[in-house]
């Protein structure tokens, strides 16, 4: 018990989570994330040696369908959501130098 | 006559007779929403323009002789969750805050074609995650009930706009509690379907394995015929399952004769308010006197759904959330230094706390090292929990049981300790590790007027069950739990 997460670790979840966070939210992620853990390890009493994991209540199986387009572009309505767009396309920072 | 004081299904028997217009039941809620508002705040965005044109095409239609079914023509309220096109869908969160959809939501396209009028998008808590509806980037919404009171959460906005009449009925969704524990604090009737029931195509994702939409409403016909309009088996929700009866209606009988119904003592024990305690024993004996039989047994594993909900939700949820990045919709920062930046400066400024804080959680427990850990392990013990049911529900119809520990807490006494508000949602969450369907019915009233649900829990595909038992309940106590709220004159 009791989890200790470390500067790194935050760091590298920031980087995951893609979240930028400031020291003071960093010190309050550790102290959260170390609680949830704790709470979370409490799992540990149980033995589920030989049971499956279940990600799905149940039986579920590719769902098949032909390949046909039943919707329109949509492309002006999707286009009028993007914070920036150029010439029916999303605009973003330059990605590659 | 007051148009409020009807039910969904008596409104709608009215439009049909051409008693009341349409326009006239707009006209109500929307005055009363007025009114309202300034207190409740259950609604992020009223499209009253939209509101007048649908109540106008609805009318034609009867007007011209077309069937109409029973809700058409009431006026309904959405989840501000689930997309509708052109319209501002928000998730209660700064990071959808000029967000308009591209298309509609199934579920709710269904309630469009049963003709129902849909007044606005309700607050909640941001991206569903919480259980009080503070987390809202949109401000709280107050209980109806008590407005120094939470209304619950997350579909908080939902069950007040009910309690209060600002709608007749209302589409929430559910993945640990979100429609049944605040539907227990507004005093009102709320069901979270078997998974796959409803489709969750333009639901915006949470916990995708554990998301369900499903009604709340005044009373238990209203929410039977809810789910029947907007059940649907869909293609475009590859966990939509095809089921082979939609005829929830039927299922409104006033009998409950042999009825199996099995308490868990473990959700009766510590930590559970006498109040609600005493009012949830009082609603199954009700039922006992109708000819259920009614017994106490161990469900056993309770402790292990909240770890195990959390590990698996967030684990989803930082999966679901990686859309959100500034690039085709939503906010972006200002002020960035190329692409990475700017995905973190948007995300960081779009999420609240709360988001944040589950996405970090659920970033961690996916990551490599820890993904056998805690992610595995909490799927393990969601396989122990279905058995668990299971085995119960070899013995029982029906498990019965409080929504909640307690009635609505006060705003602002529950954000700051995370993991206390994680306990409130401990009879709810691992109906939906289970993909069971619940459901809250209102069956007291605490010493501060505050409302009590009593928890229904079926085994899959048995929603029908569940409203066969609520319904002998709210005839025998002839609804005397489910009076809206009066505004500006709580206790």
């Amino acid at each position: 018990m009791a989890n200790k997460i470390s500067d790194e670790t935050i760091e590298y979840v920031g980087i995951l989570a893609k979240l930028e966070l400031t020291d003071e939210e960093k010190e309050a992620a550790k102290s959260d994330m170390e609680k949830m853990l704790d709470y979370i390890d409490t799992l540990n009493e149980l033995d589920t040696s030989g049971i499956e994991p279940m990600s799905h209540v149940f039986p579920v199986n590719n769902v098949f369908r032909e390949d046909v387009v039943t919707n329109g572009d949509n492309r002006e309505d999707t286009l009028a959501n993007a914070p920036l767009c150029k010439e029916d396309s999303f605009e973003v920072p330059r990605t590659i130098g | 006559m007051d148009i409020l004081k009807l039910t969904a299904l008596e409104l709608g028997e009215k439009i049909r007779k051409k008693e009341i217009a349409v326009r006239e039941a707009v006209d109500a809620v929307l005055a009363r929403a007025e009114a309202a508002e300034p207190v409740i705040n259950s609604y992020v965005t009223i499209d009253r323009e939209g509101a007048y044109r649908q109540a106008a095409e609805i009318q034609k239609k009867i007007d011209s002789g077309e069937p109409a079914g029973p809700l058409a023509g009431v006026p309904a309220a959405v989840k501000d969750n689930m997309c509708i096109r052109g319209q501002l869908t928000t998730c209660s969160s700064r990071i959808l805050s000029n967000f308009k959809p591209a298309y509609t939501a199934e579920a709710v396209e269904n309630l469009r074609k049963a003709g129902a009028v849909i007044i606005g998008k309700t607050n909640m808590d941001e991206f569903a995650m919480g259980s009080t509806t503070e987390t809202s980037y949109y401000g709280p919404t107050k209980n109806p009930h008590n407005t120094a009171h939470v209304p619950g959460g997350s579909s908080g906005g939902s069950c007040a706009a009910v309690a209060a009449e600002e709608c007749f009925l209302a589409l929430g969704s559910d993945t640990g509690g979100s429609i049944r524990q605040p539907s227990s604090f507004c005093g009102v009737v709320g069901l979270k379907p078997t998974y796959g029931t409803v489709s969750r195509y333009g639901l915006i994702a949470y916990g995708s394995s554990l998301d369900q939409i499903g009604p709340i409403t005044k009373d238990v016909a209203d929410c039977a015929a809810l789910l029947e309009a907007v059940a649907s088996h869909d293609t475009k929700d590859s966990t939509s399952i095809p089921r082979e009866d939609y005829r929830f209606t039927e299922a409104l009988a006033d009998d409950v004769k042999g009825l199996r119904i099995g308490i868990p003592r473990d959700y009766m024990g510590e930590g559970l308010d006498g109040e609600v305690k005493e009012a949830v024993l009082r609603a199954a004996e009700v039922l006992e006197e109708r000819g259920a039989s009614v017994e106490m047994f161990d469900l056993g594993l309770v402790k292990y759904a909240i770890p195990a909900y959390y590990t698996i939700a967030a684990a989803e949820a930082s999966s679901n959330l990686e859309r959100f990045d500034g690039v085709k919709y939503g906010y972006r920062a200002s002020g960035y230094d190329g692409l990475h930046d700017m995905y973190k400066k948007t995300r960081s400024e779009g999420f609240g706390a709360e988001v944040k804080r589950r996405i970090m959680l659920g970033s961690f427990v996916l990551s490599s090292g820890y993904y056998d850990a805690y992610y595995l392990k909490a799927l393990r013990v969601k396989a122990l929990i279905k058995q668990s049911f299971d085995r119960a529900f070899e013995k029982y119809d029906v498990i019965l049981g409080p929504a909640a520990p307690t009635t609505a807490p006060e705003l602002g006494s529950s954000l700051s300790d995370p993991i206390k508000m994680y306990l409130g949602d401990i009879y709810t969450i691992s109906v939906n590790l289970a993909g069971l369907p619940g459901m809250s019915v209102p069956v007291g009233r605490d010493s501060r007027n505050l409302p009590v649900g009593m928890q229904l829990i079926g085994n899959v595909f048995q929603e029908k069950t569940l409203i066969r038992a609520a319904y002998t309940y709210e005839c025998a106590t002839q609804k005397q739990f489910e009076t809206p709220a009066q505004i500006g004159k709580e206790a």
